[in-house]
């Protein structure tokens, strides 16, 4: 009987090695004679662990990780013989880490065969657009509004709202829009569902499109994701082939069908505007709201545009009803929450939970702090344009306004984790760069605050009237956060101010004058 | 990576290609450069051109996204996460020792065309921090050893 090997095609296990561990277990295999299948799957997200190598077994896939190439032939042995290995993680769904998550959108990731749609059946897919075919859009209208989901990119505005404002829209034409272009740094959620179940953002974008009337949708991909554009397009080209895209889908009267289209390096693309401007083959310059998408959005026409992870969280909702999903979380945050956890942290990667997990759990239970070994100082939550967290707010739960209390956002759900060597001043200057280099330039506010933001963070490191300095440092940002027109000037603040606040000691020594300004 | 030279007749079909598609500037920007490997200065008119729209539309959008080239890049191009993520897991040391071995600063070509140095913000590779891109290959957990090895690489 073949031994069927399942190994990442997600681009952080290539980038870490996967695709040489195929080419060694394919060696190997044919030295022992014993005949292999390898199927690509996405990863299951534990990144520490990756290339993180599984085979099937009575019991269950069994797991081996991080295998290097080196590794290859003892692994390819311990397989064979289901005999033990240092690197066997046991049975890959028994993982503790992975167990203790509540995996709704990320169920099939990592499991499956993303590029075929009999894989993705076979483990449930499609059965949410099945019964979408069933009902009248108003009742699948009902059912996305009941399940309390929130816009996942960041801005956490309700779903069901944005879809029946669509829906209610007279015109010519409806767009769906998919907005992958996940460009905050700490964040892969978008990349990991594209590149491990694109299947599930193509059903949630059907069901949308059957919900307000589209029978066209764009996926934007931002060009720094090759691996997911090329997973993305594969779905497509599949799930066309099988009748899920097209016309008559899954046997219904509704026609949909989706086109991948790639950004060019634009971070301010992430913003919904600015993506329609892209999408429409302009500069990507934010546009001013009203009008709102849902009335003028692609083309001026009326549009649906969500981030990847909500349109992944519709087969869920349909499929299991809306309590089943509204029956997580906490307060307004109902469901669950793919959280990133990166950057300088032991136990990196994707961990799907219910909102109400508190930041220091996430940061030391699950991520088991630095990998440097080193304390943790500060963490950065929702990317360039989030807040940075001392120890001291540890204990703020993740839940949309639990966190805006505390002058900070969720945002895409990203955790960047610093160490002790981190120089905060240096960290809040590069907020204000980034947002000069990626500001779209047609608000002043963001255009010439963030430059002005960088020239006068550089005098506070200098020394040069660091009291003065701050004030217009404080100065700036206020007129950034409600003058500018989008996320981008409006949130730069976050990060400066949450650092300058938190970790003023990174900012040469505290005047009096400063401290009675708080 | 190789690319063609620049050919009127070429790009005025790659420009035919795609014309037809909604919205289709940067689809074509792409296009181009992905053959020329660079976006040459005479297709901008033949793009208004093919799309009824102005030079100065054509050569804004040109303008405005960072990956879009006005010159072909060097034979290797090696580009380095610079966000957060990677910060906060040492990229700055690394970086600053890829452009001493290259003696060239970020966003910059060595001075015998072989390695063009860039920064990327964000591979999406944050749980794998720091990582970077040599020639569209990924690579993760960067250290010392493995931007030298990279460098050279690029160097070869």
């Amino acid at each position: 009987m073949k031994m069927r090997i399942f190994v990442p095609r997600d681009a952080g296990a290539i980038a870490v090695g996967a695709d040489d561990v195929v080419a060694a277990l394919e060696q190997v295999a044919e030295q022992r004679g014993l005949p292999i299948e390898i199927i690509r799957t996405g990863s299951r997200g534990l990144y520490w662990l990756e290339p993180m190598v599984e085979v099937a077994t009575v019991k269950g896939r069994v797991a081996y990780g991080p295998v290097s190439p080196a590794d290859v032939a003892s692994v390819f042995d311990a397989m064979a013989s289901n005999g033990s290995h240092a690197l066997r993680l046991g049975v890959a769904d028994e993982i503790p880490w992975l167990k203790r998550q509540t995996r709704l959108t990320f169920a099939r990731c990592g499991v499956i065969d993303p590029r075929s749609v009999e894989s993705y059946r076979a483990h449930g897919g499609y059965k949410g657009l099945e019964r979408a075919l069933t009902l009248t859009p108003d009742q699948i209208l009902a059912d996305v509004t009941t399940s309390g989901l929130r816009g996942r990119g960041g801005a956490g505005f309700p779903t069901g709202i944005k879809w029946k404002t669509v829906a209610q829209a007279g015109a010519d034409r409806k767009y769906i829009v998919c907005n992958a272009d996940e460009g905050d740094s700490g964040t892969f959620a978008d990349r990991m569902i594209m590149e491990g179940d694109p299947f599930v953002v193509i059903e949630g974008m059907t069901i949308a499109g059957i919900t307000v009337g589209a029978s066209k949708g764009y996926i934007y991909i931002r060009s720094e994701y090759p691996h997911a554009v090329a997973a993305m397009n594969a779905a497509i080209a599949a799930a066309r082939k099988a009748g899920f895209l097209g016309n008559r889908i899954g046997g219904s009267a509704h026609g949909f069908d989706l086109e991948v289209r790639v950004g060019a390096g634009a971070y301010v693309c992430g913003e919904e505007t600015s993506l329609l401007e892209s999408l429409e083959g302009r500069r990507g310059t934010v546009r001013a709201k009203p009008p709102l998408p849902a009335h003028k959005g692609l083309f001026g026409r009326p549009s649906v545009i969500n981030n990847v992870l909500s349109f992944a969280a519709i087969p869920f909702i349909l499929d299991n009803g809306a309590k089943a999903y509204a029956d997580f979380g906490m307060g307004r945050s109902r469901g669950t929450m793919p959280i990133q956890l990166a950057g300088n942290i032991k136990h990196g990667g994707l961990f799907e939970t219910a909102f109400g997990v508190t930041l220091g759990d996430l940061v030391y239970d699950i991520g088991g702090g630095t990998f440097t070994g080193r304390p943790v100082r500060a963490v950065q939550v929702g990317g360039p344009l989030g807040a940075y967290f001392p120890r001291a707010l540890f204990d703020t739960p993740f839940d949309y306004e639990a966190f805006a209390a505390r002058d900070g956002l969720i945002g895409h759900g990203g955790i960047v984790v610093f160490d002790d060597s981190v120089d905060m001043a240096k960290q809040a200057r590069f907020a204000m760069e980034f947002c000069a280099v990626e500001s779209c330039g047609k608000c002043t506010p963001c255009r010439i605050g963030s430059t002005r933001g960088v020239e006068t963070i550089n005098k506070i490191i200098n020394g040069e009237r660091v009291a003065e300095n701050l004030a217009v440092v404080e100065d700036l940002c206020n007129t950034m956060k409600f003058g500018s027109l989008c996320a981008l000037g409006g949130f730069t603040p976050y990060p400066v101010m949450s650092a300058l606040k938190h970790f003023r000691e990174d900012f040469g020594p505290a005047p009096a004058t400063l401290q009675a300004a708080e | 990576m190789t690319y063609e030279p620049w050919d009127e007749a070429r790009g005025a079909e790659i420009i035919a290609e795609h014309a037809g598609l909604e919205g289709a500037t940067l689809v074509i920007l792409h296009a181009l450069q992905e053959v020329f490997g660079y976006v040459p200065e005479p297709a901008i008119p033949m793009v208004a051109q093919a799309l009824s729209l102005s030079r100065a539309e054509v050569h804004g959008v040109f303008t405005f996204y960072h990956d879009f080239r006005k010159q072909p890049a060097g034979r290797h191009v090696l580009k380095l996460c610079r966000a957060e993520a990677c910060q906060a897991a040492g990229g700055d040391a690394l970086a600053a020792r890829a452009e001493a071995r290259l003696g060239v600063s970020l966003g910059s070509t060595t001075a015998d065309e072989r390695v063009t140095l860039e920064p990327i913000y964000c591979l999406g590779l944050c749980a794998t921090a720091p990582s970077a891109m040599l020639d569209g290959r990924l690579v993760g957990r960067l250290d010392a050893a493995r931007i030298d090895a990279l460098v050279a690489e690029a160097q070869r």
